[in-house]
């Protein structure tokens, strides 16, 4: 059987970026672009604690530690600035927000 | 047995993660987001950092996806979006995808991969706590205070966001 080494688990980080950067092309209604962005985060993690992990080094690890800090820190404002935006537009589909359009 | 969990893990995130772009409903999205953690938590465990396995779900799971399927209930969307693909966004998404694939793909493989070395022969760190701790407060002791600082402002920030003020109502 095929021996699971860091080139397998980097391809599904990058995978699953690629995923989550088609869902923030494609999708329209802003809480799912968020989540794909963080769709985005998550896979970066991977990458990190793969390296880290085939590497022998602490660093990836504590890399990882610091962007689960960082993203929930971002959900939290992100979130709230949606919040504030439907309060003022009654919508969060992004093609319905076009103020700063023409 | 290590080979069949990674696959049945990797198969789980990256089917879950189809699922959150392809659901027209952001419930399902968030939920399927969900499942995709609980992925990527068994291929941290398999990558032996077990704290950040339990972090991941408890962070992620507990708390983002918790505050996700609020705002979203909170918002009450009718059942999703009306349109979802234009047809522009669609080309540039599949064209953007694809040479981030190629990208990727090119740069990882043109060495023959990258040669890492077996994993049994590396000391797996990262399972190890007490690691953690000493990185933390001798190497990463100005990121802690920093990311500590930041989740104050973040606070702030929310607060601030969330809190009407009298007399700018009409501010735009």
């Amino acid at each position: 059987m095929m021996n699971v080494g860091l080139n397998e688990y980097l391809t599904v980080a990058v995978a699953m970026f690629v995923i989550g950067f088609i869902g923030v092309l494609v999708r329209k209604n802003t809480l799912v672009i968020y989540m794909c962005l963080e769709l985005m985060l998550v896979a970066s993690t991977i990458a990190f604690v793969a390296f880290s992990r085939f590497n022998g080094t602490m660093d990836g690890n504590v890399f990882v530690f610091f962007i689960l800090t960082v993203a929930a820190a971002e959900v939290a404002v992100g979130l709230a600035i949606i919040v504030a935006l439907f309060r003022r537009r009654q919508t969060v589909q992004v093609d319905e927000l076009n103020a700063l359009k023409n | 047995m290590p080979d069949i969990l990674f696959h049945l893990f990797a198969f789980l995130t990256l089917a879950s993660s189809v699922a959150v772009v392809i659901n027209h409903n952001a419930v399902n999205s968030a939920l399927a987001f969900l499942v995709g953690l609980v992925g990527v938590s068994g291929l941290f465990v398999l990558l032996d950092s077990f704290l950040l396995a339990v972090l991941m779900i408890l962070v992620y799971a507990g708390a983002v996806v918790a505050l996700f399927l609020f705002i979203i209930m909170l918002l009450d969307m009718q059942g999703g979006e009306r349109k979802s693909f234009s047809k522009p966004t669609a080309v540039a998404a599949v064209i953007g995808s694809a040479l981030l694939v190629v990208c990727s793909m090119t740069l990882i493989r043109s060495f023959g991969g990258l040669d890492a070395p077996d994993a049994a022969s590396i000391l797996p760190v990262g399972a190890n706590l007490k690691h953690y701790g000493d990185q933390l407060f001798t190497t990463y002791l100005l990121p802690v205070q920093v990311v500590g600082f930041l989740l104050l402002t973040a606070m702030l920030g929310v607060i601030v966001l969330s809190k009407k003020f009298d007399g700018m109502g009409d501010v735009k």
